[in-house]
């Protein structure tokens, strides 16, 4: 790319000539605000809060979409542009729901965060303002228009980056909303609760649905045994909330955090992804040798579940059978473990910390209760456990180190790789491979699945059969990536796919970083290094090897794809249709 | 109310079949959105949800944003029309000479809110911008039919009138 020569703020220096002013700025290190700019999401110029004075230019002009070219001369701190960016943001404080006292996002907010670097003391606007109901129906995203600064992010993530599409601006001028077709809740539009737009969001118009009040209450509850789970992808995220740079492993921290708080179990959900692992790459090798549907589409990502289930029905009987491992994990606590510690299963409440806002969603499906009562009694989120660890008063960065419980708490590297995008996949290949072999495989890392390709695809050889898988992540990919499967054009047997880009360490319940934050830096690729790092430092590595699952088939399930298994591991799928009310 | 998809002259129900043409005709040119939805409104008089969501799997573009569109143009209606038309000025003129006060007066008696249509079928209520006859302010139309200088006693016999038509 050909540099170009620009004058910032009086300095003089060179730049690539496909950079914005936003861009440049950076570079030279100097800060100019931005509300609804989100680099590579979000890039249409709309709020005005980035305005410059540009030499030659009539009006000010938004830095975050004017790009440079030889010998522009740039002021980014003049009295009118300081005058500018003020009128905007007071404008939008003016018909801002400004309750920061009891706001979710309150220290984490770009709105919040703006005020007061741009040294807001009053707004001098009161004009008219309107409020609207909160939606609050959906089992993982609420919605509150009231704070809603209307800079886009959501829409543009739901629609253009996971190919949704479910919200959108309606109405006009001043009675523009972001909003549902019809005004409808998000829990009956065919939203698959991804929580991709809380995550971009600036403020805190989207949040999860908090359930941290059904978890305390259950433990204070003393007729209750209530255990834990925690997710591969909470472990390199959880850090962030307390301050800790991104791609901090916290898993010692996290463990202790959860025993303080009064858990009477702490597990490792990785131990359930060893078991999927078994039960799905026995399905994948059935379906291989007795010519079943294929491709042997991956199922632990309940918000790609969904996606299918609306968008791509024809595509049902490709999804494996398999629960995600969390659930997996409350079917065997209600089960296996009430037995074998008798405890009644009606008395035991399982928590599942995850990464994920669909997941919420997921633990209300009926059809995953294999005890007869439901697999998994609470979701909570990565945020939300940050919440429960500060109202606690814990001081987190100084706890001594915890340790899983037994029994199950052990886990493989193979497990913790479930967190990033390709990691079942790798997970996979590393049993799959070993078994189509007969013998163990020295090389055991695939890394033409890993990284922030937003397809891939691997060919794997073992024991004389060649594997052709593909890795999906993101919906929007996966569309992509099924529409070429539809029309002829791509043929796998394996293939993985996660509702949200970058897979789980991304996902919609891990911590939010603001815009200034996520626009320079890949948070997918700093938590995914901090994931690979924990099953480098594992003692073992492939699901087959852990003895904890062993253990599981030898005194439980007798072997993968048993009746048993399918009893308690295994789920169905149905079709869902859109907006439903149409007809 | 009535659903889109069924009439009430009790014949056969072509507009489906019209539908589909339209969408058909514009599906592979680009902005086919709003010249598919002014031929749909055409077609239907509104914009119902069953409309809105067929023209969102043939163009593939997402429900919420088509719903973003219609209600961001003002001629297009998310709701049934009535048989007659009510459309009352808001304009300056108008306004300032109690257009409001007799259209609130439309919505009590007609049991429905600005943009609804009774349930009988007969009637919908509008506010329109100035209509260009301000000499006769206030003024509304029902269908093509002028009617100036309002109060908000002559509304009932008015609708009496057309209820008994
Ligand atoms: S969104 Fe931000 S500015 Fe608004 S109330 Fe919440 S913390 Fe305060
Ligand atoms: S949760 Fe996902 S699908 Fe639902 S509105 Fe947000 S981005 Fe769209
Ligand atoms: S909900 Fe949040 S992300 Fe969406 S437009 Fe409003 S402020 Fe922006
Ligand atoms: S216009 Fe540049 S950040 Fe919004």
């Amino acid at each position: 790319m050909e540099t170009v020569n620009i004058t910032i703020d009086g300095r003089k220096l060179q730049v690539p000539g496909n950079y914005t002013v936003l861009e440049a700025a950076k570079q030279a290190n100097i800060a100019i605000p931005t509300l609804c700019f989100l680099k590579d999401i979000n890039e249409i110029g709309a709020c005005r809060m980035c305005v410059v004075e540009i030499q030659g230019a009539r009006s000010l002009q938004a830095a975050c979409v004017y790009p440079v070219s030889e010998g522009l001369v740039i002021n980014t701190q003049t009295p009118a542009v300081r005058e500018s960016r003020k009128v905007t943001l007071e404008l939008i404080l003016s018909n801002h729901d400004r309750k920061c006292l009891t706001c979710v996002r309150s220290n984490n907010c770009e709105l919040q965060k703006l005020a007061e670097e741009l040294n807001i003391s009053d707004v001098r606007f009161e004009g008219e303002t309107y409020r609207l109901p909160v939606d609050h129906l959906s089992p993982s995203v609420v919605r509150d228009p009231n704070k809603c600064i209307l800079c886009r992010r959501c829409i543009s993530m739901c629609k253009n980056i996971q190919k949704v599409g479910v919200i959108d601006t309606s109405q006009r001028g001043f009675k523009t909303i972001v909003s549902s077709a019809f005004n409808q809740s998000l829990a009956e539009v065919p939203c698959i609760n991804c929580g991709q737009c809380i995550t971009v969001c600036p403020v805190g118009a989207l949040r999860e649905k908090d359930d941290t009040d059904r978890v305390w209450e259950a433990l204070a509850n003393p007729e209750l045994h209530v255990v834990v789970q925690t997710a591969p992808a909470v472990r390199v995220a959880l850090g962030e909330e307390f301050g800790l740079p991104i791609g901090s492993r916290v898993t010692s921290q996290m463990v202790a955090a959860l025993k303080r708080l009064g858990f009477s179990k702490v597990f490792d959900t990785d131990t359930a992804a060893d078991l999927t692992i078994m039960e799905e790459g026995t399905e994948l090798l059935e379906r291989l040798k007795n010519g079943g549907k294929l491709p042997l589409i991956t199922s632990c990502s309940p918000g790609w579940i969904k996606y299918c289930e609306h968008n791509y029905p024809e595509f049902l009987d490709n999804l494996s059978s398999c629960k995600s491992p969390h659930e997996m994990f409350g079917a065997v606590l209600k089960s296996y473990y009430a037995q074998k510690q008798g405890i009644d299963p009606d008395k035991i409440f399982v928590v599942s910390i995850m990464p994920c806002t669909a997941k919420k969603f997921e633990a209300k499906r009926p059809e995953l209760a294999a005890t007869g009562r439901p697999d998994v009694d609470v979701v909570l989120t990565t945020r939300e456990l940050a919440r429960m660890i500060r109202e606690a008063g814990i001081d987190f960065t100084g706890l001594p180190e915890g340790h899983f419980d037994d029994p199950m708490g052990e886990a493989t590297g193979a497990g913790v790789i479930f967190g990033a995008t390709g990691g079942v996949m790798e997970a996979a290949l590393r049993t799959v491979a070993e078994i189509l072999e007969g013998k163990p495989v020295d090389n055991i890392e695939y890394t033409a699945v890993r990284g922030t390709e937003g397809i891939k695809e691997a060919v794997v050889e073992a024991g004389g059969i060649k594997i052709k898988a593909a890795v999906a992540h993101g919906t929007g990919n996966a569309k992509k990536l099924l529409e070429r499967i539809k029309a002829g054009e791509a043929e796998y047997h394996f293939v993985e796919i996660m509702a949200c880009p970058g897979g789980c360490v991304t996902g919609g319940g891990q911590p939010i970083q603001p815009s200034k934050v996520r626009s320079w830096v890949d948070l997918r690729k700093e938590r995914a290094k901090a994931i690979y790092e924990e099953d480098r430092n594992m003692p073992i590595r492939k699901s087959h090897e852990n003895p904890k699952v062993k253990m599981l088939y030898e005194e439980y399930f007798e072997k993968p794809g048993s009746h048993r298994a399918h009893e308690l591991l295994h789920t169905h799928y149905t079709q869902r249709e859109n907006y439903p009310e149409a007809r | 109310m009535s659903v889109a998809g069924e009439c009430c002259c009790g014949n056969v129900d072509t507009r489906e079949q019209k539908l589909t043409e339209i969408i058909e005709k514009y599906k592979n040119t680009k902005g086919a959105l709003i010249p598919v939805l002014h031929e749909a409104q055409e077609l239907y008089g509104y914009l119902p949800l069953k409309v809105q969501k067929k023209i969102s799997e043939g163009l593939d573009v997402p429900l919420a944003e088509i719903y973003g569109v219609v209600t961001f143009y003002t001629q297009f209606s998310l709701n049934a029309k009535g048989k007659y038309k009510i459309q009352v000025c808001l304009g300056t003129a108008c306004y300032v000479k109690g257009s409001s006060k007799v259209l609130d007066k439309l919505r009590e008696k007609l049991g429905i809110n600005v943009g609804e249509c009774t349930e009988d079928g007969l009637f919908s209520l509008d506010a329109c911008r100035c209509v260009g006859a301000c000499g006769l302010a206030p003024v509304m139309m029902i269908n093509d039919d002028v009617y100036g200088r309002l109060t908000v006693d002559d509304v009932e016999g008015i609708i009496e009138k057309y209820r008994n038509k």
